[in-house]
């Protein structure tokens, strides 16, 4: 991969992962944290929504990001190409080859 | 059949479980031994994070803590979970991609520096022996309680079997292992919740049910609405509404959120998979399995809390049930009967309340008390030993590779052989639990007290250092070692301050921007952040060689050659 590609590749993994964490800090601290009290007053079935946010549903929201942080990825993987090699990378073991590492 | 005889059956034959796999899976090299070949499956893998992360405290304490806090609760609930999210976007991909054994080994050649690998290996060593001695000492407590048995031969007997599993199978070993506890202790967990729900609620899913409406029986009407009015009239606070300050609330969540991601077992089971792809799946897997214990707890927490409320107040002392006096006897719970009426005041205000109740019984206790069978009540002995047993061998393995592979391999003594590395391994962890061992048996008063410190400081040292160390290529040697050593020092000073020399001072008033030692984690880091980052700037740019890692860690399939 040429030097443009892989800096592409880089801003692009960057942007998601950004975003992502926008969305993980307002399911949290936002709704979870900052916000709980208002949110009170809005209930679904037993729960007080703030509540439920708290104890429930960023947890939940967690998971969801996590999954389509993968699919992102997967994606950004194929358009640059870097998915076939990406699943036979072979492990590396430094102790038994020491000159390996960083030999890039 | 009796209690007894079920958690006999159910401890000697998950320990047997656990040997097998041990036996079956035996380490031959050091690849083997630190990350178990580089070969496990995703979903093999998250299951076994699932086990190694979730411990001692988050089985039997977490719920109990929860029905005690009211929402407040939900720093454990998110900060535990939510530090998943920084670990799988930020964290684990790219160390996977690096491809070395332990975190000390990144920061020491991502920082081109044998001081920057010490202070890991100090860290590291730190944080891990400050959890294992409090599984340790939880093992030895469900020895004691299950089996009358005192608590120096529970700790013995979980000692030999982590020793024997983690000794022989290193990583390989416990990554099986770990997957085996996983199931015993989500099984053991889940069981009692699903029946108690079904009992209160109708409802078998114990996520719906603490949202639902109770059974006539139980007198009906929403169950958290009923919690709330019982708590509100006893003088509690209202269940589902914050007690403590907003700020020190998310304070606390953030700490245990980059703990979280910084704390060393969690992160080196990313390295067992075979490529980034599988780390970023991996994730999400031990994400799964661990929000359904994690969003079980909130849900026990309000039923036992309603129970606990509903059967003992302004009830006749002598009519309690039989798991009141039982429970009574291990004193987790105490009654004073301070006006002499012989009935129990369950109240809010100290000066009155005559029952003391501690918080692990709401999970212990929760199957007698929802009148569950014996074998459910020997379930939760056997899941409680798991999650223990589980969360002390990953602690280890931490301590041992740090001395091993980072401390002798990579500093001290760099000529030794695979055979000599793997028996200084075996060697480090038959030390580490003999010291486990003994704190389990002879428990600081300070455990409770010093998991908050392996929190802040996993969070103000290696939390950072790690994240900038991947985006932030200019970072330099001088930046996170000054970084780490100011985030670690700050956090340090200011709980050992609150907890140790002056813990009369620790309240609101006195805390610097009314955040407990809980939460000063956070503050830790952001310092270590603005530290690192202005040191960085006056100082020499990292050689070409650490930048061309940097730039291939981004990547990850290829290996990208210098520019």
């Amino acid at each position: 991969m040429s030097d443009k590609n892989a800096h592409a590749y880089w801003r692009a993994n960057v942007r998601i992962v950004l975003t992502l964490l926008l969305v993980w800090f307002f399911i949290s601290f936002v709704c979870g944290i900052l916000l709980a009290d208002f949110l009170d007053q809005f209930r679904i079935g037993g729960f007080k929504l703030g509540f439920w946010m708290a104890q429930q549903g960023s947890i939940y929201g967690f998971i969801v990001l996590i999954y389509v942080y993968i699919r992102q990825m997967d994606k950004l993987d194929r358009k640059f190409d870097l998915d076939h090699r990406a699943s036979s990378q072979p492990s590396r073991d430094d102790s038994t080859n020491p000159d390996q590492e960083d030999q890039a | 059949m009796s209690v007894q005889i079920w958690t006999y059956l159910f401890i000697f034959m998950s320990f047997g479980l656990y040997i097998a796999i041990a036996i079956w899976s035996k380490a031959g090299s050091t690849h083997d031994f630190y990350v178990a070949g580089g070969g496990v499956h995703p979903m093999t893998n998250g299951m076994a994070t699932a086990a190694d992360w979730m411990s001692a405290a988050s089985f039997i304490s977490m719920a109990g803590l929860i029905s005690f806090l009211g929402r407040d609760g939900t720093y454990y609930l998110m900060g535990w979970t939510g530090g998943y999210v920084l670990l799988a976007l930020m964290l684990a991909p790219y160390l996977r991609k690096f491809g070395k054994f332990t975190v000390p080994a990144f920061i020491g050649d991502r920082y081109y520096s044998q001081s920057a690998r010490l202070v890991a290996v100090f860290c590291a060593i730190i944080v891990s022996f400050v959890y294992v001695c409090g599984q340790m000492q939880g093992a030895g407590i469900v020895f004691s309680r299950f089996l009358e048995v005192d608590i120096t031969t529970g700790v013995v007997i979980g000692m030999a079997i982590v020793f024997f599993y983690a000794v022989l199978g290193g990583m390989k070993g416990v990554t099986y292992t770990q997957v085996a506890q996983y199931c015993v202790l989500i099984f053991a967990y889940m069981v009692p919740a699903i029946f108690i729900s079904m009992l209160m609620t109708g409802n078998p899913i114990p996520q719906l049910g603490f949202g639902s409406e109770l059974t006539p029986e139980f007198g009906g009407g929403y169950l958290l609405d009923r919690l709330d009015g019982i708590s509100e009239e006893l003088g509690f606070g209202t269940y589902t509404a914050g007690q403590k300050s907003t700020q020190d609330v998310f304070f606390i969540t953030a700490a245990l959120m980059f703990g979280t991601a910084g704390l060393p077992h969690v992160i080196i089971r990313f390295f067992t998979v075979p490529s980034v792809r599988d780390a970023r799946r991996s994730a999400g897997f031990a994400l799964v399995f661990i929000a359904i214990l994690y969003t079980t707890a909130p849900a026990i927490a309000a039923f036992s809390k309603t129970n606990l409320m509903n059967t003992v107040n302004d009830a006749e002392y002598a009519s309690m049930p039989a798991w009141f006096s039982t429970w009574e006897r291990t004193r987790l719970i105490s009654f004073d009967d301070k006006n002499g009426d012989g009935r129990i005041q369950y109240v809010g205000d100290p000066q009155r309340n005559e029952l003391t109740v501690n918080r692990d019984i709401m999970v212990l206790a929760n199957p007698e008390i929802a009148n569950l069978p014996g074998w459910v009540v020997a379930l939760v002995a056997a899941g409680a030993l798991a999650a223990a047993l589980s969360t002390a061998a990953g602690l280890l393995l931490v301590i041992s590779t740090s001395i091993s592979h980072d401390l002798l391999k990579r500093c001290l003594a760099p000529d030794i052989t695979e055979k000599q590395e793997l028996l200084y391994a075996r060697g480090a962890i038959f030390v580490a639990v003999l010291i486990a061992g003994y704190f389990g048996i002879n428990p600081p008063g300070f455990v409770a007290e010093v998991v908050a410190f392996a929190f802040g400081l996993a969070a103000a040292s290696f939390f950072p250092a790690i994240v900038l160390g991947i985006f932030y290529s200019r970072m330099n040697r001088q930046g996170a070692v000054a970084g780490m050593l100011t985030g670690f020092c700050f956090t340090a000073a200011y709980i050992i301050y609150f907890k140790f020399i002056n813990p009369a001072m620790s309240n609101a008033e006195h805390w610097w921007f009314g955040i407990s030692p809980e939460g000063i984690g956070t503050l830790g880091t952001l310092l270590n952040l603005v530290v690192a980052l202005s040191v960085c700037r006056m100082t020499a740019e990292p050689p070409q060689e650490v930048q061309t890692i940097v730039r291939n860690i981004r990547l990850p399939g290829e290996h990208l050659h210098g520019s």
